[in-house]
């Protein structure tokens, strides 16, 4: 096939991963939006195995295949509220495909460049591209491949490390080596002195050693950063990701690779800012790890949690009339979605108004509460933003907090020494009665206090939020 | 140290402020008890019912105030109790404090403590110690109660084969501790309560108790109560018109009307005019709970039962808590007690007089020579919310000028962003070779559509995003297929290995993203 075919297959396919960003505005035109990404992928994969420059395609294909049908079983099995290790399992594929990409462009670029003018005629595929670029290009492709590898190589250790965190495999703790960020300070240099030897010399030993630094970079970033601050980390590797393949796709030359990179990059970057926005918190502070010093002592929380059994939640929801349900880690820790969505349709048979108030950093992924109510049957119009529900809590007969814990607290608002002061919070203590399901005494992720737990509307319904759940369903008929 | 209660003074005052249960626990505290002969004789505790609860009888007061360290009563001490107290010793009673300069100036000469019981700030902590409130409980009952007593007729309707008798229409006006107590006993009692307050956020409460509220046709921001402790504030004179307008409106439907109306430190407002009582239905009855400060009917007398020329009879009694003594006593002895257990944090049985308690400090009027009253208010604003911060409301110049503002601002922001970014493209350009620049620009502008789209994904999507940008993330199998029929063993396998890889993460990121959307669903 010729060359402009690819590229217009290519322009077609960027469109169509634009669309499928895009559609993702509205529930109904998101359904759409997934197979306009499909269409783009498949367009772009075709007309790459028929392109130019391009060989052994019965094996790429057999191993797409073979790929493809691990994929399918992964996400066929997968549970819902598995789907941060997931996606987090999967950014450290792209990662590794990344740095791997980047090593052949390596290996080609050395083999071609011992080659002379008349055996690079004869090339073809992958290594004829290289054969045409002049000195100031080659540059420039070292700079571009080295990068790629770079970022690959933080996104591969990094996932890995996320993953482990998420599935619980990996103490969720911040926890940093001793030296801390001198350590990723240091290694980031080494990775600089690695890219100027690496572009007067073109030899393997500082790429090797440059690779070796970026996979201590992404495992000790990311240790070093604590288990709440999870879904930011996941889109900024999503973010990393996309970079990496934006730069493999400068140096192969390849648009679409450039193309849909940045847009995957700069998704993933405004995902991880408009995350921060809402934790109150600035991106360097999360990168960095671990929350910042506090100026003084935190206030003194008064009075004392009083518990209630799931008698008395039932006969306070047989007498609401609108009820706030907020989710959190907890829920989705005990697998109580389907309690949560259960209890919500009784409710509403009896006429109540039940919604549901998501924090924009609840659980442990942009979102995550959102997936975990709709695989529950959840209506989504019925759960609603921070800020379309706030409001309303003064007129809200009961809220009932499930297993969320630091958005919730009301030291942020009333404490301008607690630690996490300033960060939005969803004020479920206006509403008339609120009814806390939570595991034990225990604080939340951030390890704060939570004055909540001990206002005089609150009532804590200890237990495990799915078994809590169960008793109380057997008394709301 | 000893904690005694001597033999009410006053008239009539037949409440004591221990009772034989409240010793023993008392005596738990490390305390030991003691109480003048005959003190409980009137509530019904003998003399024996204390010494079998390990209390010393005394015969005599002054040996009684002279042997114990603190004095527990219940009315409002005389001159000539006063002058028993000596230092270091501490008087627990209701005080008046507002009323009774002549009382601290004589208790601080002595240079004795005491803690006046009306003066418990009204903070959730301290309800229990909150004798006001136990005793308006008691009144609001018995109010009813003396109301059935003077009514000649039935409370509930009845229709019996002797004929029909309607149900008794009963109006509580002020819905505090006394008045929810009256609205819960009368509709026990099988009457049709109504209940008005100037407070309108207490509807919800009396609606709990079983009565109607009766809202006026008002429109006027209401002073929310909590902000005065709970307490209802003065009203505007147009409120006040509107109120006695309904009032003139019910009055000759009511059979009973029962007043609670008091603000703290005023003479008890007139609400229950002359007018409104000729109007009422002869048998009717008047019990009016605000009779100490004046009343709130016309023609209340304190301590008496008038009967108008209509027949309507007006209750004025003050003493309803000690009419019913045995109950007053053991809640008061209660309150006492809780007191005392605030004051005793080691329990034993030594009083720790903390100026740095709210509860305490704001109870005590005088300490160690002075005078503490009025105390400061509280630390801790238990009930009353923080008024909300009123927001300014801004001229349509003021709001016209913010905006150009704004905009002025992010124009600027914007252009130096701009030229920022320029520049340093301009700046790669010198130096980088076109084929280079032919794909930063299609770099730069791919960022900047990605910029532009993501903004405006739902929130609740987030978690598709993700998933439908990491499956697209493996776009990279581009390269490792345009790798991969070039160069040796080992570039084949590296790229063979990139592009298994990614075909994992294609198919397992586009199907999990695809699971998730199909559950969103409308209800």
């Amino acid at each position: 096939m010729e060359f402009g075919f690819t590229t217009a297959a290519y322009v077609v396919a960027a469109v169509l991963f634009i669309l499928s960003l895009g559609g993702l505005s509205g529930q109904e035109s998101a359904k759409r939006a997934v197979w306009y990404g499909i269409v783009g992928m498949a367009l772009a994969v075709v007309a790459t195995l028929i392109g130019p420059g391009s060989g052994l395609w019965l094996l790429s294909i057999l191993l797409i295949i073979g790929g493809g049908l691990i994929g399918y079983y992964v996400a066929t099995k997968v549970q819902m509220t598995e789907m941060p290790q997931l996606v987090a399992a999967m950014h450290s594929l792209v990662g590794l495909a990344a740095v791997f990409v980047g090593l052949i462009a390596h290996i080609e670029l050395g083999r071609v460049l011992a080659m002379d003018d008349a055996e690079k005629k004869a090339l073809e595929g992958f290594a004829a591209l290289l054969a045409k670029k002049d000195g100031v290009e080659i540059g420039i492709l070292r700079v571009e491949l080295f990068l790629g590898i770079f970022i690959g190589a933080v996104t591969f250790t990094g996932s890995v490390i996320a993953y482990g965190k998420l599935a619980g495999k990996v103490s969720s703790a911040a926890t940093k080596l001793p030296g801390g960020h001198v350590l990723n300070a240091g290694a980031a240099v080494i990775s600089v002195i690695g890219l100027i030897w690496y572009c007067n010399t073109g030899g393997f030993l500082p790429l090797a050693i440059m690779t070796l630094a970026a996979l201590f970079i992404g495992y000790h970033l990311i240790m070093g950063i604590g288990g709440a601050d999870m879904p930011v980390v996941v889109s900024m590797l999503n973010s990393y990701s996309g970079w990496a393949a934006a730069a493999i796709g400068f140096s192969l030359g390849n648009d679409l690779l450039i193309v849909v990179g940045a847009l995957v990059g700069s998704s993933g970057a405004i995902l991880s800012y408009i995350m921060c926005k809402a934790m109150n918190r600035s991106f360097i502070s999360v990168i960095l790890g671990g929350f910042g010093g506090t100026t003084g002592p935190a206030m003194e929380v008064e009075g004392e949690q009083i518990a209630i059994d799931a008698e008395g939640v039932s006969t306070a929801l047989e007498e609401a009339d609108s009820i706030v349900i907020i989710p959190g880690y907890g829920m989705a820790v005990a697998q109580a979605q389907q309690n949560v969505a259960e209890l919500t349709r009784r409710l509403r048979a009896k006429g109540k108004e039940v919604r549901f108030a998501i924090h924009p950093v609840a659980g442990r992924l942009p979102g995550h509460m959102n997936v975990l109510l709709a695989e529950a049957k959840v209506p989504y119009d019925i759960v609603l933003e921070m800020d379309e529900i706030n409001d309303d809590f003064p007129e809200t007969d009961v809220a009932i907090v499930i297993g969320s814990n630091d958005i919730v607290n009301p030291a942020a608002q009333e404490d301008p020494n607690s630690p996490i002061a300033g960060m939005p919070v969803l004020e479920c203590w206006k509403a008339k009665q609120v009814f806390v399901s939570k595991r034990g005494q225990g604080t939340g992720y951030s390890g704060i206090e939570n004055p909540l737990f001990y206002k005089e509307n609150t009532r804590m319904f200890y237990g495990d939020a799915k078994a809590s759940l169960d008793t109380l369903l057997t008394m709301i008929q | 140290m000893k904690i005694g209660t001597p033999k009410e003074i006053f008239e009539g005052e037949a409440r004591v402020a221990m009772t034989p249960d409240s010793a023993k626990q008392l005596q738990k505290l490390g305390y030991e008890c003691a109480i003048e002969k005959g003190a409980g004789e009137a509530a019904g505790f003998s003399d024996a019912l204390y010494e079998a609860a390990g209390v010393e009888v005394i015969k005599t007061p002054a040996a009684l105030w002279k042997e114990v360290d603190i004095i527990a009563k219940v009315r409002q001490p005389n001159d000539t109790e006063l002058k028993r107290l000596t230092k270091e010793k501490t008087l627990i009673s209701f005080f008046n404090p507002a009323g009774n300069e002549e009382g601290m100036e004589l208790a601080k000469s002595k240079g004795a403590n005491v803690i006046a019981m009306e003066m418990v700030p009204r903070i959730s902590r301290a309800q229990k110690m909150d004798a006001l409130s136990s005793m308006a409980n008691i009144a609001g009952y018995r109010a009813v109660i003396e109301a059935g007593n003077n009514f000649g007729r039935f409370f509930t309707g009845q229709i019996t084969a002797a004929g029909k008798v309607p149900p008794a229409k009963v109006l509580v006006v002020g819905a505090g501790v006394a008045g929810l107590a009256a609205i819960g006993t009368s509709t026990s009692l099988g009457a049709i309560t109504y209940a008005f307050d100037v407070r309108p956020e207490v509807a919800e409460q009396v609606e709990s108790m079983g009565a109607e509220f009766v809202y006026l046709d008002f429109e006027e921001e209401q002073q929310d109560g909590a902000a005065t402790g709970g307490y209802a504030a003065v009203s505007s004179p147009e409120f006040r018109e509107a109120q006695l307008a309904k009032f003139r409106e019910l009055a000759p439907e009511v059979d009973i009307v029962i007043t609670t109306a008091l603000i703290p430190n005023r003479p008890a407002p007139k609400l229950w005019l002359e007018d409104m009582i000729a109007a009422m239905k002869p048998g009717s009855v008047i019990v009016d709970l605000a009779a100490e400060r004046g009343g709130n009917a016309e023609g209340t007398v304190a301590d008496e039962k008038v009967v108008t020329e209509n027949g309507v009879t007006i209750i004025g009694y003050t003493d309803f808590p000690s009419r019913m003594a045995a109950q007053s006593s053991s809640l008061y002895a209660t309150n006492i007690r809780h007191m005392m257990t605030d004051l005793t944090p080691e329990k034993d049985g030594q009083i720790k007089h903390d100026m740095e308690d709210d509860v305490i400090r704001g109870a005590t009027v005088t300490f160690e020579g002075d005078i503490t009253f009025p105390p400061p208010p509280p630390k801790i604003q238990a009930i009353a919310a923080q008024p909300k911060v009123e927001v300014k409301e801004l001229t349509p110049e003021e709001k016209r000028a913010e905006e150009v503002a704004a905009f002025k601002a992010q124009t600027k922001q914007q252009v130096t962003l701009l030229a920022v970014g320029g520049a340093l493209i301009l700046g790669a350009g010198l130096f980088a070779p076109a084929s280079f620049m032919q794909h930063f620009i299609v770099f730069v502008l791919a960022v900047f559509v990605g910029f532009q789209v993501i903004w405006g994904v739902a929130h609740s999507l987030h978690t598709p995003l993700m998933a439908v940008t990491n499956a697209i993330s493996s776009i990279i199998i581009l390269g490792a297929l345009m790798q991969i029929g070039s160069g040796s063993f080992l570039v084949i396998l590296l790229a063979a290995l990139s592009v298994f890889m990614a075909g994992i993460n294609i198919f397992g990121g586009f199907l999990v993203t695809r699971r998730m959307l199909a559950m969103f669903q409308k209800s």
